[in-house]
């Protein structure tokens, strides 16, 4: 059965169609990236996904059951992690999640063990008592997951949830994500961080101006782009974007203390970056090569699309 | 058949949610409690007034200020916090969210004036003739200007004060055409006819039903009012608010 089904979402604001024609499949246990530009409609589709907005067409299943018939029952499968932090700043930790767990009529000693558990997890055990108000984004945010997942969802959708975090909330977040996915949730992933979506999800789905553009796996995605490889090179000391001119580099653009350049040609280019540098007497203190990458392809496909 | 519990269990969480947050917010506090306190200093204190005479319209008006104050905070205050997204994922729907806005408005009503009925009753000799009718006026009392509240909330923004500026213009008005000052039997022409057009009127004319035994209405026609008030202001504001759903989030 699949875990999350849309058939021909449409969903118009005033003159603007923010989804149109949007048909997912997700399959159960998979995690399925969402990518798409800012205003792609990406959070229009979680919203209809997740019963929050009702679609002008088009029907969802959340395992099979029909979350604008049946939304109270098809609510009780998922758990959701909005875009912001979305927690009650008045609240403690714990009473964000008591809170929770009521919700989702999760008996008292059942919710007291996986509060604690969960508490503990996402390393707020010292501050269940304190009000989230005055946390960090990333502790809010910790909550925030804490509370979608209270109750073991079966399917976990995620807008964002990285954004804006830093290194070890984003870590907790992404160990929280292959956790669940690893208990058998299956997660529904939106994300501006390509990367994230390449080394997590099973399938990615790729969304512009309401439509979907691109589904398939990651590495089918990038081969669909193959003719586009890219080469990192850092030399001595600094240079221009002069030395790029010729040897096949489509594009070149500075990336940290290093260069990234594009092409179709990577011996052409080799031999030509070689010789250029002896030229001009600068050495190259690394270079390495590697293939296409999904962010590329998503540039492409939205691009063109 | 499971969506009913479901439904109901909603309505108490968002309910119990709503008592926790919303009860001590200064603009409920301050419209809330602290204003009907001062209406009522400013017009009876000082005024040789019959206090017996007036203390149905009093408590009715300590009635509709303590209950239409919570609702219209909360769908605001939650858009504003970015919590309402949130709240609509969870298993509720915007009815249950709505159903549980009107019943922590109406509990705080209760609560709040029936303390006051009773710190009163030390001070002003208030008999009561017909207790029935005296707990059905708290109740439908309560319930139509909770339902009110929820109305007052439903163009919500994100934005709690212009929201709250909006729920008074509304309320402050009806105070004085409703027989809170004036006994509905000394108003006539268009005092009167706008007198019929409030739902305070009845809720009133049933507290002076319930206490003196002395109506201008039947407590038939008080009562079928409150409760079809009740009914419509709750279809307008889920009407309003599932409309406005987008605005603020």
């Amino acid at each position: 059965m699949d875990a999350i089904r849309a058939d021909h979402l449409k969903k118009t604001f005033g003159p603007v169609t923010a989804v149109n024609e949007v048909s997912i499949t997700v399959r159960e246990g998979e995690i399925f990236g969402f990518l798409g530009p800012n205003g792609a409609g990406k959070t229009t589709t979680i919203r209809l996904l997740t019963g929050v907005l009702t679609p002008d067409a088009g029907t969802v299943t959340i395992n099979g059951i029909d979350i604008h018939r049946h939304p109270l029952e098809a609510k009780m499968q998922m758990g959701v992690i909005p875009e912001s932090s979305t927690v009650y700043g008045d609240m403690t930790a714990e009473q964000n999640l008591q809170l929770s767990g009521k919700m989702y009529g999760m008996p008292r000693a059942l919710r007291e063990e996986r509060i604690n558990e969960l508490l503990s997890k996402m390393g707020l055990s010292e501050k269940r008592h304190i009000p989230v108000r005055t946390f960090s984004k990333g502790m809010k945010q910790r909550v925030s997951i804490a509370c979608a997942i209270i109750h073991r969802p079966k399917v976990l959708f995620l807008d964002e949830p990285t954004s804006g975090l830093d290194v070890q909330s984003r870590r907790l977040v992404i160990e929280t994500i292959r956790d669940m996915n690893g208990q058998g949730s299956t997660i529904f992933l939106t994300t501006h961080n390509i990367e994230e979506a390449n080394t997590l999800c099973q399938t990615v789905c790729i969304i512009n101006k309401g439509k979907i553009v691109a589904q398939d796996s990651p590495e089918r995605l990038k081969k669909m782009f193959d003719t586009t490889q890219s080469v990192e090179v850092s030399f001595d000391r600094p240079v221009t974007q002069d030395l790029f001119k010729g040897g096949g580099i489509i594009r070149a653009e500075p990336c940290g203390d290093k260069w990234r350049l594009y092409t179709d040609n990577p011996d052409l280019l080799l031999k030509y970056l070689v010789g250029r540098a002896e030229r001009e007497s600068v050495g190259i203190t690394s270079l390495t090569t590697s293939g296409p990458s999904l962010e590329e392809a998503f540039v492409q496909i939205t691009e063109c699309a | 058949m499971m969506e009913v519990p479901l439904f109901l269990r909603g309505i108490i969480v968002i309910t119990g949610k709503n008592m926790r947050l919303y009860y001590t917010k200064p603009p409920v506090l301050m419209f809330g409690l602290l204003f009907p306190l001062f209406m009522f200093f400013a017009f009876f204190v000082g005024r040789h007034l019959d206090l017996v005479t007036f203390f149905p319209a009093f408590l009715a008006m300590m009635l509709f200020f303590t209950a239409s104050s919570v609702a219209p905070l909360i769908t605001p205050w939650e858009k504003r916090e970015k919590t309402y997204e949130r709240l609509l994922s969870y298993p509720v729907t915007q009815d249950s969210i709505i159903m549980g806005d009107v019943l922590a408005g109406a509990i705080f009503g209760i609560g709040i004036s029936f303390l006051v009925w009773i710190a009163s009753a030390a001070f002003v000799p208030v008999s009561i003739t017909n207790w029935g009718l005296f707990f059905l006026a708290f109740i439908l009392g309560t319930l139509s200007c909770a339902a009110l509240g929820t109305l007052l909330s439903s163009p919500a923004s994100d934005s709690p004060p212009n929201v709250m500026i909006f729920s008074n213009l509304i309320r402050f008005p009806l105070i004085f055409i409703s027989g809170v000052f004036v006994p509905l039997q000394q108003m006539d022409g268009l005092g009167l006819a706008l007198a019929y057009c409030s739902p305070l009127t009845y809720m009133v004319d049933l507290f002076n039903a319930a206490m003196t035994g002395i109506s201008v209405f039947s407590p038939l026609i008080d009562c079928s009012v409150l409760a079809g008030v009740s009914f419509v202001f709750i279809l307008v504001g889920r009407l309003i608010q599932k409309r406005n759903m987008m605005k603020g989030m």
